[in-house]
């Protein structure tokens, strides 16, 4: 049985809907990233699971019971979670006193509460800033304290919103990796929202993709960059050719998609006069200076627009009709002699298109 | 201008030999502003948090009205205040009328708007980030509103500052309720007003200096806590 589930949320600040019938459950132990460009609902969402706002409409369970419910259940509740807010806010006290006043708050006193805060700030590896005041830290130290005082709390769901946005290449990948020691140290569900696609990549058990308020794909994370379900994500997660055509013949579920005047084979469910996008990743596509003939079904000439190098890969632009990106290595570049103006074939298996409706 | 001058030489001979009537009646004075500040903050500061966390209808109406009584005049307290605790009032049967106890309800309805108004800009100047990380940390209204103040504490404290300093300085409402009774009701306002009018001016100069002293010591621990 799911741990939190959510049944068509809306939210909705003055006459605009920043949540959208949002559907979702996550299980017990779950890592779940939320990934999203800023201002797609990420906060929102994450705010309306720790049961600090109440939504418009739509129903929130929480171990198997309602939130919707007096303030001092949704208080027992809350408890039971710990959310690291993007910009964390320390009080204006000590490291220490920052990382004790949550267990102060449950009435946890004594040895035990010395013995747990110091355990903790040792953990996140502050230490030697115990009885600092909090406000005199830098970023990356801040969102260790923050962190510090939700794991101290030994949470049964750990919200982490944004954890490394605002922070320096060093920084960011220290609470990182205290993330992910996190994650393998406690048994903690962990929902964690990102606009960093690798991130969530690296982190996350599976991955939904929130945009302009609605939750447009969720599944483990392979499935979501393999298969986006709509043109938005496929561009949100980095798919760069996506092609737009019309299906002009099924066979077998192999398809003819047809785009300005070429025809693209392709594997598909869809019907014959369907409008689709063809997907393909970069790194999918063979270059070669003349036509080879191989199980390959797609091979179109093209002309080169622009190389990039980019280390040991070279990004090739070319127009064949509709633009098409390929990434090859940089030693096939310069042996095949690739330059601007240079035309050439591309060549792309039928299996490896990803064919999406277009809305 | 001599007589200026003799009288000021006078009212610092009366402060340096601690003069039994000044250090009485300036005593009493800051016993019964730190009193009335003090009772007035212990209501105040939990109404303002309640006021603060609390959405309802009228809210900021209920804020813009504190705020027009900062400036109520003292007379216009003292006469309330007479009013309601002279001997055909509804409180008159406590016989409070001309006794330091008036003159404490009477500076603590004074100090009421100035303090709950105050506070309530103390604890909006608060980071609403910070008041979303105690309860996401699972901290209830009430530790929530404490944290919040703990938050504000220099605002909060430079709000009861302002109130002791508006208390120590009224004269009307001393003058009214209390009734200005030598030994028992009379304080450095009030003392400052009749010493004068009958013409004993190094007595008044004394207690000037006095007050002025308290109001200077008042804006350094004021400038100090703002500071911080």
């Amino acid at each position: 049985m799911a741990l939190i589930e959510l049944i068509n949320l809306y939210q909705r600040y003055g006459e605009r809907d920043i949540l959208k019938n949002i559907n979702l459950s996550i299980e017990r132990g779950e890592v779940f990233a939320l990934i999203g460009p800023t201002g797609s609902g990420k906060t929102t969402l994450l705010r309306l699971i720790d049961l600090i706002d109440r939504p418009a409409s739509g129903k929130i369970r929480f171990d198997d019971a309602d939130t919707d419910a007096p303030a001092a259940v949704r208080l027992d509740m809350r408890r039971r979670m710990a959310f690291v807010l993007q910009k964390p806010v320390v009080f204006n006290l000590s490291v220490y006193d920052n990382v004790a006043c949550a267990l102060r708050w449950r009435g946890i006193k004594g040895s035990r509460l010395k013995e747990k805060v110091n355990h903790i700030i040792d953990v996140v590896g502050m230490s030697d800033y115990r009885s600092r005041n909090a406000r005199q830290l830098s970023g990356g130290e801040v969102q260790r304290v923050a962190i510090a005082r939700a794991i101290a709390l030994e949470p049964e769901v750990l919200l982490l919103d944004e954890p490394t946005a605002n922070l320096d290449p060093l920084s960011a990948a220290r609470i990182e990796e205290l993330i992910s020691s996190i994650i393998k140290s406690y048994a903690a569900t962990i929902i964690m929202a990102t606009h960093d696609l690798t991130q969530g990549q690296r982190l996350a058990d599976r991955i939904g993709v929130l945009m302009n308020g609605e939750l447009q794909q969720a599944g483990g994370a392979r499935d979501v960059f393999a298969s986006p379900r709509n043109r938005e994500v496929a561009e949100f997660v980095g798919v760069e050719n996506i092609i737009d055509g019309v299906i002009m013949s099924s066979e077998d579920k192999i398809v003819n998609i047809e785009s300005a005047g070429r025809s693209i084979e392709a594997i598909s469910d869809y019907a014959v006069g369907e409008a689709v996008c063809a997907c393909i990743r970069p790194e999918d596509v063979t270059l070669a200076l003349s036509r080879i003939s191989s199980s390959a079904r797609n091979s179109f000439e093209g002309e080169i627009k622009w190389l990039v190098s980019m280390g040991p890969l070279t990004r090739v632009e070319l127009q064949c009709g509709f633009p098409l990106v390929a990434m090859v290595t940089k030693r096939s570049a310069e042996e095949m002699g690739l330059s601007k103006g240079k035309k050439v074939f591309a060549t792309f298996k039928a299996t490896a298109i990803h064919v999406i409706k277009r809305n | 201008m001599t007589e200026l001058w003799h009288g000021l030489i006078k009212a610092i001979e009366l402060i340096v030999t601690l003069d039994p009537e000044v250090i009485q009646v300036a005593g009493r004075s800051l016993r019964i502003a730190i009193t009335s500040s003090l009772l007035a903050s212990a209501i105040c500061l939990p109404v303002a948090s309640l006021i603060y966390f609390n959405r309802f209808r009228g809210k900021r109406f209920l804020i813009s009205l504190i705020q027009t009584f900062y400036s109520v005049p003292t007379v216009a307290v003292g006469l309330f205040v007479f009013v309601f605790i002279s001997r055909a009032g509804p409180l008159g049967w406590l016989g409070l009328l001309f006794s330091p106890t008036a003159i404490v309800i009477g500076q603590m309805v004074l100090v009421v708007p100035i303090l709950l108004g105050l506070t309530i800009s103390a604890l909006s100047g608060v980071d609403r980030a910070l008041i979303d990380t105690a309860r996401s940390l699972g901290a209830s209204r009430f530790q929530t509103a404490l944290v919040t103040l703990r938050e504000a504490r220099f605002a909060v404290m430079a709000a009861v500052i302002m109130a002791f300093g508006r208390a120590i300085s009224e004269v009307g409402i001393s003058l009214m309720v209390g009734g200005n009774i030598r030994g028992f009701t009379r304080v450095i306002t009030t003392a400052i007003s009749l010493e004068t009018s009958k013409g004993d001016i190094e007595l008044s100069l004394a207690l000037g200096i006095i007050l002025i002293s308290i109001a200077l010591i008042i804006n350094i621990i004021l400038n100090r806590v703002q500071q911080r």
